[in-house]
Order: structure tokens, then C-alpha cells, then sequence
């Protein structure tokens, strides 16, 4: 019975790892939580340029660790958390941003989700117009009503 | 043409360009010019940023600052190479390096570090394989390689006459990139 516990608890704990889980090493983190916490909070915001899709803060590269040491060198120094993403992005460009600014070159890639919802509901719209625009058959006329009466009568 | 004949020629159409597009990217990766990971540097267009590192020890070398480069560059254009001993790609495009290096083009060095990885290796590496730098500076700390942008090496740098930079590679210098790229840049800049 012990076992069996104890196996499920083995089972259960990568389940709960994620919640612990934490690159930053204990020797890297400010001395003030509060400055500490706005650092790990401006971290997720940029992204790692060697793995990509993984933020700062989440990322075991070497450069990832330089940014998490200048992100928390900028924190204890007093900017802001817009001054200190600044100062990556004139460094990095816009692409070190995991939440990309809106501006001109970036219009497209905002505007994507509207465009791709108004062409479907312009499809859907379109398509249940024309089920609606099958009209029922129209009234024979004098002459079809004859023309059917001969073809019967025979 | 009627508009069903048109409707079925689109998805012919479709793969034909998408066949098109995947054809040049793939013979860009191939040649070097076009890296799908690739990130766009904000540095070209901007001056070359400020600092000053000390040479690499035990190496006859002279270390590296902003002013050496703008100084040399004043006369030429110049190269700055961000670079690693454990760095294969650095020893693909080494050849490249050591050709301009004796074609008289000014190449400076940077030995990479990250907090993570150092180099010990460096003059080793140097003494097996060729020293194609005029100075080499070492950037213990990394912090240099993120005032320029730097997020894995090889890259580097083409700094015109006026202190501009004006052209990154991030990856290796291929025989075909040098030819292609790198060569008329450095006659368009002479």
C-alpha cells in the first residue's frame, strides 16, 4: 500500500513541477522581491533569440541569462519597465518583443485575425443568401397548363 | 475564359507559386543568404556603439575598442567578427576571414563570451588554424555582444568610412556570401 502511494506521488510530480519550476538561479535574483518580481515579469515579455520561442525567463541559453543579469541591472538601477524593454528593443529590434508593438509594419500581422473573421462571415453570409435565393417555382402559366392538360389527357 | 475554368486552374495555380516561393528559400538556405531563424539587426544604419576590451591573454594581439574600429574604418571599410573557439560554424567561414585578412581588409575580432560559456580554447584554436584579426578584444561578460545585438556567433559587422554600420551576417561567411555579398558591399563603401 506504502508503494503504491508513493508511486502515484512519483507519478503526480512532474504534474506540479511546472509551478516550481524557475530558470532564474537564486544568485541571479534582486535582493528587493518587488524589483525582483518586475524583473521576472519584464523577462517573460522578451524573447530569447537563441531558442525563439521561449522568453528570457524561461530560457537556459547563455545569452538569455546576460538578458535576465543587464533586464535586472536596468530594474535596480530605477527604469521603468517601458525603459527597460526600450533598451532591448534598440539593441534587439521589435522581434525581442514576445508582445509586438502596433505600428506601421506591424498592421498586418494585427489586423490578420479581423480580416480572416470578416472573409468567413462574408463566405457564410454569401453562402446562406444563395440558399435563401432558390425561389419556389413560379405559377404554371395559361399555355403550360394547357400544354400539360394535352400531355395527360393522352 | 469562363469562371469555372478559372476556379479550377487557382489551385494549380496556388502550387505553382508556392512551389516557386519554397524553391527560393530552400537555394537560400542552401547558399547561406536566407536563414528562416533569422533576425533582422538593429544596429545596421546606426553607428558602431561604444567600448573598450581588454586582448586576449597570452596573445600577441592588441585588445579592441570603438575607437580602433573607427579609426581603421576611417580609411577603409571594416570588418568586426563576433567569434568562438567552440563555435563550429566560426571554422567554416574562418578561410573567408584569413583571405580578406591578407587582402588587406581590416578584420577585428571579438572572442564571445556568455555567462554561461566562456572560451578558454580561443588561442588555441587561433594558433591551430590562422589569426585573420587585427586586434581582438574579449567580451568576458557578453555585454558588448548585446550592445551590438549579438545573439549567436558568428556574426559579423561591415563599418563604412563614416562609422556606420552597414551590413550584419549572422552565421557563418560562406565562400558564396563573400562573393555575393560581402565583396560589393566592400567596393560600394571603399
Amino acid at each position: 500500500m506504502r508503494a503504491l502511494l508513493l508511486a502515484l506521488a512519483l507519478l503526480a510530480a512532474p504534474s506540479l513541477a511546472p509551478a516550481a519550476r524557475a530558470i532564474v538561479d537564486p544568485r541571479e535574483m534582486l535582493p528587493d522581491p518587488d524589483q525582483e518580481a518586475r524583473a521576472r515579469a519584464i523577462g517573460r515579455e522578451l524573447r530569447c533569440l537563441v531558442c525563439q520561442n521561449q522568453s528570457i525567463d524561461d530560457s537556459n541559453a547563455g545569452l538569455a541569462r546576460d538578458l535576465r543579469r543587464i533586464v535586472r541591472e536596468r530594474v535596480a538601477a530605477g527604469d521603468t519597465n517601458e525603459q527597460v524593454i526600450a533598451f532591448v528593443t534598440e539593441r534587439y529590434g521589435d522581434y525581442v518583443r514576445l508582445n509586438p508593438p502596433l505600428k506601421g509594419a506591424t498592421i498586418a500581422l494585427w489586423a490578420s485575425p479581423a480580416l480572416v473573421l470578416a472573409f468567413g462571415l462574408l463566405a457564410m453570409l454569401r453562402l446562406y443568401r444563395r440558399r435563401r435565393g432558390i425561389a419556389p417555382m413560379p405559377p404554371l402559366t395559361e399555355e403550360e397548363r394547357a400544354q400539360l392538360a394535352r400531355l395527360t389527357a393522352e | 475564359m469562363t469562371r469555372r475554368q478559372i476556379l479550377f486552374a487557382l489551385p494549380a495555380l496556388a502550387t505553382l507559386a508556392a512551389a516557386g516561393g519554397f524553391y527560393a528559400m530552400l537555394s537560400g538556405m542552401r547558399r547561406g543568404s536566407f536563414d528562416p531563424r533569422g533576425v533582422p539587426s538593429a544596429l545596421v544604419g546606426r553607428p558602431v556603439p561604444g567600448f573598450e576590451l581588454a586582448p586576449l591573454p597570452n596573445w600577441d594581439k592588441p585588445g579592441l575598442s570603438s575607437r580602433d574600429i573607427l579609426e581603421a574604418a576611417s580609411l577603409r571599410p571594416v570588418l568586426v567578427n563576433f567569434w568562438a573557439s567552440w563555435c563550429v560554424p566560426c571554422l567554416v567561414e574562418h578561410p573567408q576571414l584569413m583571405r580578406l585578412a591578407a587582402e588587406g581588409v581590416p578584420v577585428f575580432g571579438i572572442n564571445y563570451h556568455t555567462g554561461t560559456q566562456t572560451d578558454p580554447g580561443a588561442t588555441a584554436w587561433l594558433r591551430r588554424h590562422g589569426d585573420p584579426f587585427a586586434r581582438i578584444g574579449i567580451d568576458l561578460s557578453g555585454r558588448v555582444a548585446v550592445d551590438w545585438g549579438v545573439y549567436g556567433v558568428p556574426e559579423t559587422y561591415l563599418v563604412d568610412r563614416r562609422g556606420i554600420v552597414r551590413w550584419r551576417m549572422a552565421g557563418p561567411i560562406t565562400s558564396e556570401i563573400l562573393d555575393e555579398q560581402l565583396r560589393p558591399l566592400l567596393a560600394r563603401f571603399a
